[in-house]
């Protein structure tokens, strides 16, 4: 895979005696969406911490862009271009939905406590464009309407579409989506289906953690398959769908056959 | 008066003054203006308010010089709950002990213009203010690591090591404290003097201006803005590139510049300082004026700071249940108001409208 944006090698995540992720190895290519999938407690979001800078892998590396992402603080692996959104809905809730997006969007200004006291010509073109951004994205994700209105007061569906707005301010090369569809309606997922396609459209490269296999065998271009913190199987929606090992993982393995 | 009516009033006035902002806010410009310098220059008017017919026997305080009481602790308190408001309110760090940058801040001119130096107010104020924001940023350093009630206790130690610390140095004078400390320089008919506090009034009134209007600056720009994702969610906030440590630093810095503003103030009206000027209960009352007024709500932080200051003098008929009165008052308070006087509101973006309309504009152009 000469044009990998993300390579995760040989990365085992242990917290005490548990081993979270054991050996893991895949790669994303540029432009892609990529599945990851795997039954509760596979290890999914554990993996999208450590590509997040949220845990240090234990050994292994995450490789961004061709450079090591060990050492660089959470902000600074997002101003490298990985974004996030998370399982549990964490916006800001008490900003609004614009303010939100914009506190991406900063993730690319330069502004400090100086700038904002003296009103410097960078920190009046920073909010503009911060504010362009926001409401370009806002609009992109069909939740513009409600831009003013503070987080906590936005229909659920709008809060999933927000945090996504939020991680592309960030100007992202990737994108990593923890269940975004998780409680939406049948269709709500199939709006949700167009948005990824959207995005993926737009340049992004897309990483998607999703328990609806629908929603993943109808967007993604590849899926990894954890179980028990390891990679069973890693291929196109189709092959993963037959493969024997992913079937007994989901649905379990017959007594006489083990 | 009794104690209901005067806290009807106050409720009253608070929803008043909360709804009026956004009334003012949606003036054409020059009313606004006008309107604000209005109510500034009444503001300076303040000494003379007890003449007043109605507003005159609500806040006079009986016992006590009405001016003496603004001076010495309305405009101190406001400053400081400004300065606080930043810390607590808008980053969401729980600081208690403000008290020592204040007495650092006083401590600074007491030393550089009394102690061991004879210089003028004047230079040793932006000593001062350094000295404290190093002072935070040297408090801040190792602690803000810590989180929520951990800080607290960190901070808590901090405000008492600085009061112990002054108690037990020689050269900062022990416990006899520090004396003939530099006032500040007269300007023009503005005498600093002993007998007529207006002088001071004018001056922390005038800083007090100067600090809202910097404040507001940092609050409508990407640091205010971090600071509320901080408040709001920490990591999510790391997560989305803001640089929380740095953010959180500066917080504490600009906090305690204020703080230690504040402190120079003081010392420069009083003239003399002993550690006993400065003990937890004040790093307590700081915070009491920041929740009630309405933490995260600079407005509310002015309120806050202003009724905090006043109200123990205004009770002063009491006599000596003055102060269990002030504590069923800020009961009260927070019992019907828990949000504070003025809460914290979402920020209304005046420039959202023009967004709005700008972008139908250009629809309406494409379609024509």
């Amino acid at each position: 895979m000469a044009d990998a944006i993300l390579s995760v090698n040989n990365v085992t995540m242990q917290f005490g005696g548990v081993t979270a992720l054991s050996d893991v190895n895949f790669a994303i290519e540029r432009g892609e969406i990529l599945g990851l999938i795997g039954p509760n407690g596979a290890g999914k979001t554990t993996c999208f911490n450590v590509i997040t800078g949220v845990y240090a892998a234990t050994s292994g590396s995450v490789t961004f862009d061709n450079q090591p992402l060990a050492g660089l603080k959470r902000f600074q692996i997002t101003k490298r271009g990985i974004a996030r959104t998370f399982q549990n809905i964490r916006l800001f809730p008490d900003m609004t939905a614009v303010e939100n997006v914009m506190v991406g969007a900063d993730a690319n200004h330069k502004t400090s406590v100086g700038g904002a006291l003296l009103g410097s010509r960078r920190h009046h073109r920073e909010e503009r464009e911060g504010r362009d951004r926001a409401m370009e994205l806002l609009t992109f994700m069909g939740i513009a309407d409600r831009a003013a209105d503070a987080a906590r007061n936005l229909p659920y569906g709008y809060q999933r579409r927000l945090e996504i707005a939020r991680a592309l301010a960030t100007g992202p090369k990737l994108l990593c989506l923890d269940e975004p569809a998780a409680g939406f309606t049948p269709a709500e997922k199939q709006e949700l289906m167009d948005l990824i396609r959207k995005i993926r459209a737009q340049g992004y490269t897309v990483l998607l953690i999703e328990h609806d296999m629908s929603l993943v065998m109808g967007v993604t271009d590849r899926i990894v398959v954890l179980d028990f913190g390891k990679v069973i199987a890693t291929g196109s929606p189709a092959d993963v769908q037959n493969n024997p090992d992913v079937i007994a993982a989901y649905l379990g393995v017959p007594d006489d056959a083990a | 008066m009794s104690l209901s009516d005067t806290f009807k009033g106050l409720t009253k006035s608070a929803h008043a003054v909360s709804g009026l902002g956004e009334r003012i806010g949606d003036l054409p410009r020059v009313s606004r203006w006008s309107l604000i310098a209005l109510f500034i220059f009444s503001l300076y008017l303040m000494p003379w308010w007890p003449e007043v017919p109605v507003l005159g026997w609500l806040v006079d305080t009986p016992g006590t010089s009405f001016e003496g009481v603004i001076t010495d602790k309305v405009v101190i308190y406001v400053l400081v709950a400004l300065g606080l408001n930043v810390v607590v309110g808008l980053a969401g760090l729980l600081d208690l002990g403000y008290v020592g940058f204040y007495a650092i801040g006083a401590y600074v001119v007491g030393i550089l213009s009394s102690q061991h130096a004879n210089l003028p107010w004047l230079v040793c104020v932006p000593i001062a203010v350094i000295v404290s924001m190093i002072a935070g940023v040297i408090l801040g350093t190792p602690t803000l690591r810590l989180r929520g009630d951990y800080l607290a206790i960190v901070t808590l130690g901090f405000g008492e090591i600085i009061r112990i610390s002054a108690n037990n140095a020689d050269w900062l004078g022990g416990s006899r404290g520090i004396s003939k400390i530099a006032k500040p320089p007269n300007i023009g008919p503005l005498k600093f003097g002993v007998l007529d506090a207006k002088p001071y009034f004018f001056l922390g009134l005038t800083v007090i201006i100067i600090t809202v209007f910097f404040l507001r600056r940092l609050e409508n720009s990407r640091v205010g803005r971090a600071w509320n994702a901080v408040r709001e969610d920490e990591d999510a906030a790391e997560l989305m590139g803001v640089p929380t440590f740095k953010f959180k630093l500066w917080a504490f810095a600009i906090g305690a510049a204020i703080g230690g503003l504040a402190g120079t103030l003081y010392a420069g009206k009083v003239r003399f300082i002993n550690p006993s000027n400065f003990p937890l209960q004040l790093s307590i009352l700081f915070i009491a004026a920041v929740v009630l007024g309405g933490t995260g709500n600079m407005w509310g932080a002015v309120i806050g700071g202003a009724v905090v200051g006043w109200m123990p003098e205004r009770f002063r008929g009491f006599a000596d249940k003055r102060v269990f009165v002030f504590g069923v008052a800020l009961v009260l308070v927070m019992v019907f108001r828990p949000q504070g006087l003025i809460p914290r509101k979402i920020r209304k973006e005046r420039w959202l409208a023009n967004w709005k309309q700008r972008e139908s504009e250009g629809g309406e152009v494409a379609r024509g």
